[in-house]
């Protein structure tokens, strides 16, 4: 911080001499070049691009000069699979959001209560999340698979009736890939859980243990409470999870059966580089940009609208 | 309240001995049992049947362990599964995701570390600006930013093949794919940098300016040596994160240049044939390894890598 500080006072004194400045820490900036050419040009003008774009009639190409306002949009919104999409995308968001935070949190607190074996338990429910999407899909649909899985299982030890296949029910379809999507990504909320409840303060503890607080009241009314930040940072990181699930659906199910588990990641990817209609696609990312800013808006604000202002 | 020991007068001191059977306990381990089945089920079922011939998988159960071991599937996965015309094997697939694997990693490296030593130790006027676009950026769906990427490798490929004269392609290459995880990459990596050189002693950057070292001087004499477990754990999340990318792989490269995960998902979802899911099964295990081992060999410093990113800035 000083350095910076110093640097700027002595920019100060020098600033009659203008031209130098631009040159002051020239290696630094010339070393972040490739950063700042990522921030402008990709992170801001390729989004920009894509955003103009999908006000245009763009079809195998991109048409930058033909102008059709909202119709991409007004398409979009009329294109029963993009509905159906959205509609998968809220079903998956909603549980995986509150699965992903129910069952990170529960774990992170069994495994909080002084048990033997932590670090094994850990391993077990954090693997799933260095492997693939690709490879979580293609296990769930082999697990899943009604002829050899689960299903078939259950039937041979005698409960005849019993069906669950949800891979080629369209009604439950995307409830089959949340069980895959839970499995991959619920470790990770488990190890922000756990390191927020071993910043919690040892005496907190002592205390509710003084006044007799049962210790799952103390989670609900205490613990939890103080773990907000914990909280907000895991619902920010499965939701922008969310929104991105494209390999997930492409390996469990390729969007079938039918188009009851397309989600809308996979439409704008298969209306850019497949069926050419390119002004579709570009409508849908925009689209899913804008519900990402929903949420990071009110994020960003809290997070760090409060901070300065404390 | 109930305690007993607030009514008694002499009273044992220390906690009162839990008795290991204690309803609390069965509750706490059957609890953790009862999860750790649901994780590790898939995982058994892959090695199972990976192991098992296609007649015994026909009449048996996922779940029973293998009567006669076999290890075909494995060696018919690596070389002679079929995607579309082409059999020989998940062992293109693995040899092309090294080839992008370790030119990404180290690039991408390379970049953020800079990045970060710049933004924490060499601040210029608007490198703040840029961070923040860079961290908001990490949260812009790809989908967005795909198609204009396209465009710019493959102007960027004409370009550099006109000022060259040979005929250079980076649309549908490993190196365009090497560009565009080293910049989506940039994000989370500059953050983790930026904040591991933000806690280097500041009497150590001063010394070394008096002694007048410059910018890549201290990089490569101080930073570099001292920040070397950072390093690790930006190769750790790297490796992972790289080697299990789908979207990038099918969508910046060609198919005989696909990634692994590209071409397994090609291999177990293809429609001809008979589908045979020892094969499969053998294939996703094959592909699931390579992060698999950084897994179990990283330990806690992959808890760390990936808890960088929940670390705010």
């Amino acid at each position: 911080m000083a350095v910076t500080d110093g640097a700027g006072t002595e920019s100060a004194r020098t600033s009659a001499k203008r031209p130098n400045r631009l040159f002051k820490n020239m290696t630094a900036k010339l070393a972040s070049i490739p950063m700042v050419f990522t921030a402008l040009v990709v992170f801001i003008g390729c989004t920009a691009w894509t955003i103009y774009h999908s006000f245009t009639k763009s079809r195998l190409l991109p048409a930058p000069d033909k102008w059709v306002g909202l119709d991409q949009y007004e398409r979009l919104w009329s294109t029963r699979r993009w509905l159906v999409s959205i509609e998968n995308l809220a079903i998956y968001g909603i549980c995986s959001l509150v699965l992903s935070l129910v069952i990170g949190f529960t774990l992170a607190a069994l495994l909080d209560r002084k048990i033997r074996g932590e670090g094994i338990f850990r391993t077990i429910f954090l693997y799933p999340f260095a492997l693939s999407f690709i490879v979580t899909g293609l296990v769930w649909q082999w697990v899943l698979n009604p002829q050899f899985g689960i299903q078939s299982v259950v039937q041979r030890w005698g409960w005849e009736s019993f069906t669950f296949d949800p891979l080629n029910n369209a009604d439950i379809v995307i409830y089959g890939i949340l069980i895959a999507g839970i499995w991959q990504g619920s470790g990770f909320i488990m190890v922000i859980m756990l390191a927020g409840l071993r910043g919690i303060d040892e005496d907190i503890w002592k205390a509710t243990r003084v006044e007799g607080i049962p210790v799952w009241k103390t989670y609900i009314v205490v613990i939890i409470p103080m773990m907000r930040p914990v909280f907000v940072t895991a619902l920010v990181l499965i939701a922008a999870g969310i929104i991105k699930v494209y390999d997930l659906v492409v390996a469990q199910t390729s969007g079938g059966p039918g188009i009851s588990s397309e989600v809308p990641a996979k439409y704008v990817i298969e209306k850019m580089f497949q069926s050419q209609n390119l002004g579709q696609g570009f409508a849908a990312s925009t689209m899913m940009l804008l519900s990402v800013l929903v949420v990071l808006i009110p994020w960003a604000y809290l997070e760090f609208g409060g901070k300065r202002r404390d | 309240m109930t305690d007993a020991t607030t009514n008694t007068g002499v009273t044992p001191r220390g906690t009162k001995p839990r008795r290991r059977m204690s309803p609390r306990n069965i509750m706490l381990y059957g609890t953790l049992f009862v999860a750790s089945m649901y994780y590790l089920l898939p995982l058994y079922v892959m090695i199972v049947t990976s192991l098992k011939g296609m007649p015994e998988i026909r009449l048996g159960n996922v779940f029973s362990p293998p009567v006669e071991v076999t290890f075909e599937p494995w060696v018919k996965a690596w070389a002679e599964a079929c995607t579309g015309i082409n059999c020989d094997g998940l062992s293109r697939g693995f040899w092309n995701s090294v080839q992008i694997l370790v030119p990404s990693v180290a690039l991408s490296i390379a970049i953020a570390s800079v990045n970060g030593y710049a933004l924490s130790l060499w601040k210029f006027k608007g490198s703040e600006v840029f961070f923040t676009i860079l961290i908001f950026g990490a949260f812009i769906p790809y989908q967005v930013m795909i198609y204009p990427m396209v465009i710019l490798l493959r102007e960027a490929g004409e370009g550099l093949s006109f000022i060259t004269g040979t005929r250079i392609r980076l649309m549908g290459s490993v190196w365009g794919l090497v560009i565009v995880h080293t910049v989506f990459g940039m994000p989370i990596l500059t953050l983790l940098f930026r904040n591991y050189f933000a806690s280097v002693p500041e009497e150590l950057f001063k010394a070394a300016r008096v002694d007048g070292a410059g910018f890549w001087g201290i990089y490569f004499r101080i930073m570099l040596p001292m920040a070397l477990p950072i390093f690790v754990v930006a190769m750790i999340l790297q490796v992972t994160g790289i080697w299990n990318d789908f979207l990038f792989g099918v969508i910046f490269t060609k198919p005989d240049t696909y990634p692994m995960t590209v071409q397994l998902n090609n291999i177990v979802n293809s429609v001809q044939g008979v589908k045979e899911y020892n094969v499969n099964m053998a294939a996703t295990l094959l592909t699931g390894l390579v992060p698999l081992i950084i897994y179990f060999a990283s330990g806690k410093l992959f808890v760390r890598g990936i808890a960088a990113g929940a670390v705010k800035g």
